[in-house]
């Protein structure tokens, strides 16, 4: 789950990890009222889940609260592209309004997950505010890094090593390295999966300060941190992705035409791979798990048909505990119950595909039987380009 | 012979008393595994299936001499689970469980340092030498017994492949799960080491997808060690970067991770690499 930089920033401001005074606003008269509190020159920063806001307009600078007030009719409610967004963008609906400081260096920090180490790793650089892979590709040296020690998490000597490292004057060492330290319990305490600050700065009279953050948190964790699962904005989910969510089924959606709906993740990728290999362009990916049962097949092709780009779906089962009968009965009542027009190729394998495919044959609906993986995806593509089967 | 599993292998079911559990370990019993009880906290000195229940991993080991233990305990509990199975010795340890936080993980992995227990997954199908020993979720009748050791990051995936190795007629040594998470037990580098040190096993297939590097180590090692055919494939070519693609390890992060970039490594290593998950099949049958 991602969730907003100034949600992050509050996060942070909890672990000792000093950040410029600020306030969130959803309207206008909030930003105003914000940046009268802050007084002078603030920040107008629009908030949504995805990087590059800055080059997409989404950052601006207001010498007063009047002009926080102009800028902030702008944002709230724009479209804002990013790198990160595609090319349809985010509708701005929240701003962080923050005071501006006089910025002396950008540093970065962060932390990842390092898999082949089994442990966290705690990265940082002088070259701030660029994108650290953008660093890592062009001049990797600059970039420190510190395994996070289970149990242990950042030790003071590893902060201080980092800090002078990046050549951080003495007279900000003790606040970088009581901040990286905050960083870190922070990372341990919210089960992230993901975090970073960039940039991380030192003003011009030596204060240090989170300029950004951005914080991941695992999925896997969030049922023990019941708390910030009121960070969740659906306004930065598909909505369809969201439905799916409420059903326990893995839902991406993609710009294709090809609907797809295959047990298991790797299969389900695969099945895109193929799709695309053939000529075509997947819809979506979706697993539907291995103990799907027939109420979650219908709810997975309602949310797939609801995708008004469809043109044609492609079923890839291969059953091992989900029965090919099982699957191909829920297929035909999803099938009649929504009026399904489109074409759909169903491609089985496994336990009971036999009785699975009578089902299919005897329904009287318009199914296309497929052959193996390949065939499945040839039929699904020309189908898709209106040509019979 | 077969890896890490056989005839001889004693299983024992973590999780035993429940409705996923209790449904596998019928159908490892159905197929002439050798499970020896299972463990339940709090209904130990219970039977299941005709099986003796325990309440610790340490007593049905002490009564059962397994040499085995698969993990169908719910995410909150697994990764300790894994760690009372470890204590106890356990020299395999299976874990099926989807879904357990990642610092657990992390705190698991450093749990078992120094000591000689493998992990396999978690969040993966398990493992199976046909006709001998299946431990997990795997279709039983697709597999056959014979010479090629598949090792996959995924479940259906790995059933896809082994579906299409078994209608050309083509055995498997053992079929091994290593688990979609991005910290997992056993390794592809680490299966593929036991595949090439067994005799019994004449070929290779791997099953990788995106996010991480794993593949790419894998393939470092088999450029310069191994003699043995190896047909890959990756899954996640056509995955748009920063999502998470139902396994929490297959991610496109920072650039890294990408389809393209584990094949080009794969080939290098003078992997075959196949375009479609279709081909797996037929590659293999060119390469033996």
């Amino acid at each position: 789950m991602k969730i907003h930089e100034y949600q992050a920033k509050a996060i942070l401001a909890k672990y000792g990890v000093p950040v410029p005074r600020g306030e969130v606003a959803f309207t206008v008269d909030e930003a105003e009222a914000a940046a009268k509190k802050i007084g002078g020159s603030v920040v107008v920063k629009a908030q949504i889940h995805a990087g590059g806001r800055g080059k997409g307009g989404g950052v601006k600078v207001a010498k007063d609260a009047a002009e926080a007030v102009e800028i902030a009719k702008k944002m709230l409610g724009m479209r804002l592209v990013t790198h990160q967004t595609g090319p349809e963008g985010i509708v701005v609906q929240r701003l962080l309004v923050e005071e501006t400081l006089p910025i002396a260096r950008e540093l970065y920090l962060g932390i990842v997950m390092d898999r082949a180490q089994g442990k966290p790793v705690f990265m940082a650089s002088a070259a701030g505010g660029m994108e650290i892979e953008e660093v890592a590709a062009k001049s990797p040296e600059l970039i420190l890094k510190e395994p996070l020690e289970p149990g242990y998490g950042l030790a003071p000597f590893q902060a201080r090593s980092m800090a002078f490292g990046m050549g951080v004057e003495s007279e900000s060492a003790s606040g970088a390295v009581a901040a990286m330290i905050g960083l870190a319990k922070a990372y341990d305490a919210m089960d992230a999966s993901l975090a970073e600050i960039n940039p991380f700065i030192v003003t011009e009279d030596g204060r240090v300060y989170a300029l950004d953050a951005k914080f991941n948190l695992d999925d896997n964790a969030l049922y023990r941190h019941k708390d910030l699962l009121d960070l969740r904005d659906m306004n930065e989910e598909d909505p369809l992705e969201v439905e799916a969510s409420r059903f326990s089924l893995n839902y991406i959606k993609l710009d294709g035409d090809i609907a797809c709906m295959v047990n298991g993740a790797g299969l389900a990728m695969a099945t895109m791979d193929i799709v695309k290999y053939a000529g075509g362009s997947p819809a979506n990916f979706l697993d539907v798990g291995g103990g799907a049962n027939a109420e979650q097949i219908k709810n997975a092709f309602r949310i797939l048909l609801s995708d008004a780009g469809v043109k044609a779906v492609l079923i890839n089962i291969f059953g091992g505990i989900l029965r090919c009968d099982v699957l191909a009965t829920g297929v035909v009542n999803a099938a009649r119950e929504l009026k399904v027009t489109a074409p759909i190729v169903v491609r089985m394998e496994g336990t009971n595909v036999e009785k699975g495919q009578e089902i299919l044959k005897t329904s009287g609906f318009n199914f296309t039987v497929a052959d193996g993986m390949r065939d499945a995806a040839d039929k699904v593509v020309r189908a898709a380009k209106g040509v019979k089967a | 012979m077969s890896v890490l599993v056989d005839q001889n292998t004693r299983v024992l079911f973590q999780g035993f008393t429940g409705r996923e559990a209790s449904f596998h370990a019928q159908a490892s019993i159905d197929y002439g595994t050798k499970v020896v009880g299972g463990v339940t906290p709090g209904k130990g000195g219970l039977m299941h299936l005709g099986l003796p229940v325990f309440n610790t991993v340490l007593d049905a080991v002490k009564h059962t001499g397994a040499t085995a233990s698969v993990i169908f305990v719910p995410p909150p509990y697994a990764a300790d689970a894994i760690m009372e199975a470890v204590d106890a010795g356990v020299p395999l340890v299976v874990c099926i469980t989807e879904g357990i936080p990642t610092a657990d993980m992390v705190q698991a992995r450093e749990f078992m340092k120094g000591k000689s227990s493998r992990l396999i997954g978690p969040n993966c199908p398990g493992i199976i030498s046909p006709g001998k020993c299946k431990i997990g979720i795997m279709p039983a009748p697709i597999h056959k017994q014979g010479h090629v050791g598949v090792v996959s990051r995924s479940g259906t995936l790995t059933y896809e492949a082994v579906g299409q190795l078994t209608k050309l007629g083509i055995g498997q040594s053992t079929c091994i799960g290593i688990g979609g998470d991005p910290i997992i037990g056993t390794t592809f580098l680490d299966a593929i080491r036991l595949f090439n040190e067994d005799a019994d096993t004449h070929a290779i297939v791997m099953i990788g997808e995106i996010g991480g590097s794993a593949e790419e180590t894998a393939a470092e090692y088999i450029k310069t060690h191994v003699k043995k055919p190896v047909v890959g494939f990756i899954a996640g070519q056509t995955a748009p970067p920063g999502r998470r693609m139902g396994h929490a390890g297959a991610i496109i992060s920072g650039g890294s991770g990408k389809a393209e970039d584990k094949m080009k490594a794969m080939k290098e290593a003078g992997i075959t690499v196949c375009a479609t998950p279709a081909e797996i099949g037929e590659k293999v049958k060119s390469r033996i």
